[in-house]
């Protein structure tokens, strides 16, 4: 029965996309439809297997078969669906569907739609292989299919140039990192002879892991599966191909570069807590690490101009935070704020999508402005995500962020203050972004402003849902009594954290981010609200400012630093030594076609000269046969 | 007395042979393959193998010469149909078959055979009566399987020879 | 008769007899170009291995070695019927059964 569910669960996906691969050019206007029920076939069975797991508090595994089986090494195709990986269906499987729905509303003119509607498919059957993998190996087989989705939406407009090579960015930036997931997970199998979630889990707890030698392989271990996530969940240094990934279709963007694939690190993290926790200094690092790019992508953030631009550097820096929460080993925050950011996140997408389709396609901010007016559903919601991301209470993000600054005080001040400072630059260049998108006077052409309309319904009700969910999400995890810590402790590594006391430092410090929130806020509205500031064009941006608009000259740097090297050295093997390798092997290619044109003469078809030549051999045989 | 019969034997014979290859009309060579294959019969009754000779005499006066005639006169083959060789192919073809025969003879030298004793068993092998048994017993398969070679062979020759029909339209 | 002929003559003598008989036939098959003569150089050269078999059977006082022969007269007569049937064939294409003329193979 379960094993059955299971399947439909993971198999509802992958019909649809084969659905559509194949038969979606006839039936177009259904592909849509199509591809949305399968996804919500999904959600309603992960739904009633959440309940299953939440009453019986027992993980579902499924073994389907023996994969690879060697003489002391057993890896089975097997599927694993305890409390964590549940949420993390649910809310793939759920915002999946909302997401799916809105895109039957956005790429209603696209013509290739049945194609990208197969592609979104395919992602979400990665995504659930990904969360539902009962080993390391299954893991990597949705971690490479999303990646390889994301690669085939974000160049989903193949036409344009700059599109595909976004696309190649993305999968290259995402191989770099899938090579430290391989090398983590060899180093895990040379270790411990499995890759088995459950029996890594219990030889952790079994192994006194004293050995210097065995310490050292799960640091490299735990580095290499961290460098893995920093990949897909574009961290330092590994994040420059997010903010172009938004050349795809905005619901991609919504649904794989914010709310669902990025947190596929996370993910892993948090599965993998168990090493983490016996490896300090490597927790260290992701908490630094998670701290400078949440602070590094919100300043970048500050001065974006594309509306798409800077929701991508703030899940940028909102992925950071999580990385932050997980490196001071609040896992059960950095959960939570995972699901509310894939709330407010996809909401924000969501709405910024519904505006560029208004628009007619634009997304530079500076040349919107006072679409409030028309677009009021959307503005409502992207409002309401707006508030959620700046923490402001009571809306989802103030609960999960505070939960993670929290978390971080209690380990170390001076992350904290990183980590609270990113926070208040989230909440200013969102704002930002709020007030010059939606206030003020239109600032496009004549003809836009004619074309802008608000979207229709299968948009405009996912972003309603999302925009609830943005600002109810928060009672997961209120302070004091957190559901979410309660529901995940059976998988968290350690001993279930208790609940924060309540207490006059832990006031003062919500207090301090509210204010922070606040404060942020109200610069943004000083500056675009009452000083009706515009951001000026790109040429005319001075000192930091420019710096920090040009995204700190990271892109520069790496194209200086790797690709041009790369480009010389390829250059270098295509000029010399292939033309070298071309003449030798073209050189055996003529001596032996010279030779055989000479030696085809010998056959010149008479048989009698044959049968000479016979006897001859003959005699030589028997000669050296018989006689010698 | 046997050995005089066997050396005017083996004249005939190679005499015959000789004549068969080297005779420009080839109706003349068939003749002389005629007398070559009579007296290698006559070997065969001087090693009192009786059954062999007839069955030689038989198969080959019989019926392969007169295949051979009959594709000659089908034919009509004179000798200006063939046209002399160049006389280097001709040096060549000599010394090959010299060079053949040298190296038979030098196989046979080094292998020194031992020929003295002539083994003189008195049970008699090569009877037709004796033959008969052997082959319809030991050898009955193979002799089967012989027919069944005859067989195939008449059905393939009257398929090759067949007239192409198509090309008789066309 | 005598018991045994070969006590007589000797098999060497019979051994050159079919070597000289053999090379006679590898000297029809390169001297001449007409295919016909061809195939009956090559009757030549199988009978000078028949007689070879005939008089080891003697030798050996075995029945095996006829036994052979006669098989192996057995497969000549049919190679001699498909050979002339394709020389024959040969001829009605070609106008010629010199092979020097079939130049063919040429390759």
């Amino acid at each position: 029965m379960e094993t059955s569910l299971v399947l439909i669960l993971i198999l509802s996906p992958f019909i649809g996309f084969l659905y559509n691969l194949f038969a979606g050019k006839k039936t177009r206007e259904a592909s849509g439809v199509i591809a949305t029920l399968a996804v919500t076939v999904s959600f309603v069975i992960s739904v009633y297997l959440f309940q299953q797991v939440y009453v019986s508090k027992t993980p579902i595994v499924v073994h389907l078969f023996d994969w690879i089986s060697l003489e002391r090494f057993t890896i089975g195709l097997d599927f694993l669906l305890d409390q964590l990986s549940l949420l993390w269906l649910l809310f793939v499987t759920g915002i999946g569907a909302l997401i799916h729905l809105y895109s039957i509303g956005y790429m209603h003119d696209d013509e290739d739609k049945d194609r990208f509607f197969a592609y979104l498919n395919l992602f979400v059957g990665f995504m659930m292989m990904l969360v539902m993998g009962g080993n390391l190996l299954v893991t990597f087989i949705g971690w490479e299919g999303v990646g390889l989705c994301s690669y085939l939406l974000i160049g989903f407009w193949y036409k344009n140039q700059d599109y595909n090579d976004a696309a190649k960015k993305a999968f290259i930036m995402n191989r770099i990192g899938d090579l430290g997931f391989l090398i983590g997970m060899f180093t895990l199998a040379y270790i411990f002879g499995t890759l088995d979630y459950a029996h890594l889990k219990a030889d952790f707890s079994l192994a006194p892991l004293t050995s210097p030698t065995v310490f050292a392989g799960l640091t490299l271990a735990g580095v290499c599966l961290f460098i893995g996530a920093t990949g897909k969940s574009a961290q330092l240094p590994l994040y420059t191909w997010l903010p172009d990934a938004m050349a795809g279709p905005t619901p991609v963007s919504a649904l794989i570069h914010a709310a669902t694939m990025v947190t596929g690190g996370i993910f892993l993290v948090t599965r993998m807590g168990f090493l983490y926790n016996v490896i300090p200094d490597v927790q260290l690092l992701i908490a630094i690490v998670g701290a400078a790019t949440a602070l590094f992508a919100a300043t970048i953030g500050l001065m974006q101009t594309d509306i798409k631009k800077v929701l991508a550097y703030s899940t940028v820096s909102q992925l950071g935070l999580m990385f932050l929460a997980l490196g001071v080993g609040a896992y059960s925050a950095a959960v939570f704020h995972v699901v509310t950011h894939a709330f407010f996140k996809a909401c924000l997408f969501l709405g910024a999508g519904s505006v560029i389709h208004g628009l007619g396609g634009n997304q530079d901010i500076r040349k919107m402005g006072g679409v409030k007016s028309v677009m009021f559903v959307t503005f409502v919601t992207f409002f309401i995500a707006t508030l959620a991301i700046s923490g402001i209470f009571p809306f989802a993000g103030f609960f999960s962020k505070d939960e993670i600054l929290l978390s971080t005080f209690e380990h170390n001040k001076l992350l904290w203050a990183i980590g609270s400072l990113a926070s208040i630059m989230t909440a200013f260049y969102m704002f930002r972004a709020l007030f010059l998108t939606f206030f003020g006077k239109f600032r496009g052409t004549e003809q836009e402003k004619h074309h802008m309309h608000e979207s229709p319904k299968t948009m405009t009700i996912p972003l309603i849902v999302l925009a609830i969910l943005s600002t109810l999400g928060g009672l997961l995890g209120i302070p004091g009594y957190s559901w979410i810590s309660e529901y995940l402790a059976p998988v968290l590594p350690g001993a279930p954290a208790e609940a924060h006391h309540l207490g006059a430092l832990e006031y003062t410090l919500m207090g301090v981010a509210l204010l922070g929130a606040i404060v942020g806020i109200a610069i943004a509205y000083f500056l675009y609200i009452s000083k009706k500031n515009i951001p000026s064009a790109d040429e005319e941006k001075e000192g930091f400012g420019k710096i920090i608009y040009n995204k700190f000259y990271v892109d520069e740097l790496y194209n200086a630093l790797i690709v041009k090297p790369v480009y010389a050295l390829s250059s270098l093997f295509a000029n010399v030594f292939e033309k070298v390798i071309a003449y030798i092997v073209d050189g055996v290619g003529s001596l032996t076609g010279y030779i055989s044109t000479q030696a085809r003469l010998i056959q010149d078809g008479s048989v009698g000269t044959y049968l000479v030549a016979f006897v001859v051999g003959l005699c030589a045989i028997l000669t050296y046969l018989f006689i010698l | 007395m046997i050995t005089v019969i066997f050396y005017i034997l083996s004249a005939i014979t190679l005499g015959a042979a000789l004549l068969t290859v080297l005779s420009r009309n080839p109706i003349h060579s068939a003749i002389y393959m005629i007398v070559c294959f009579f007296s290698i019969a006559g070997h065969y009754m001087l090693l009192n193998a009786q059954f062999l000779a007839v069955v030689h005499v038989i198969v080959y006066t019989g019926s392969v010469m007169i295949l051979l005639l009959f594709t000659l006169m089908l034919l009509n083959l004179k000798e200006k149909h063939e046209p002399h060789k160049a006389i280097i192919s001709k040096i060549t073809a000599v010394l090959a078959s010299c060079l053949m025969a040298f190296v038979l003879f030098a196989a046979f030298m080094k292998a020194h055979p031992v020929i003295e004793q002539y083994k003189e068993t008195g049970v008699d092998f090569q009877s037709v009566k004796v033959l008969g048994n052997v082959l319809f017993t030991d050898y009955l398969v193979p002799f089967e399987f012989a027919s069944v070679l005859l067989l195939l062979a008449m059905i393939g020759v009257v398929m090759i020879s067949k007239k192409d029909l198509k090309q008789d339209v066309d | 008769m005598a018991e045994n002929v070969l006590k007589l003559i000797g098999i060497d003598s019979y051994i050159y007899l079919t070597i000289l008989l053999f090379s006679v036939g590898i000297l029809g098959v390169l001297f001449r170009r007409s295919m016909i003569v061809l195939l009956m150089s090559i009757e030549i050269m199988l009978n000078a291995v028949n007689l070879l078999l005939v008089v080891f059977s003697v030798y050996h006082q075995d029945s095996a070695g006829q036994v052979f022969v006669f098989f192996s007269m057995a497969v000549a007569a049919a190679e001699v019927a498909v050979g002339l049937s394709i020389l024959v064939s040969i001829f009605r294409n070609a106008g010629s059964i010199d092979f020097a003329t079939l130049r063919n193979l040429k390759g």
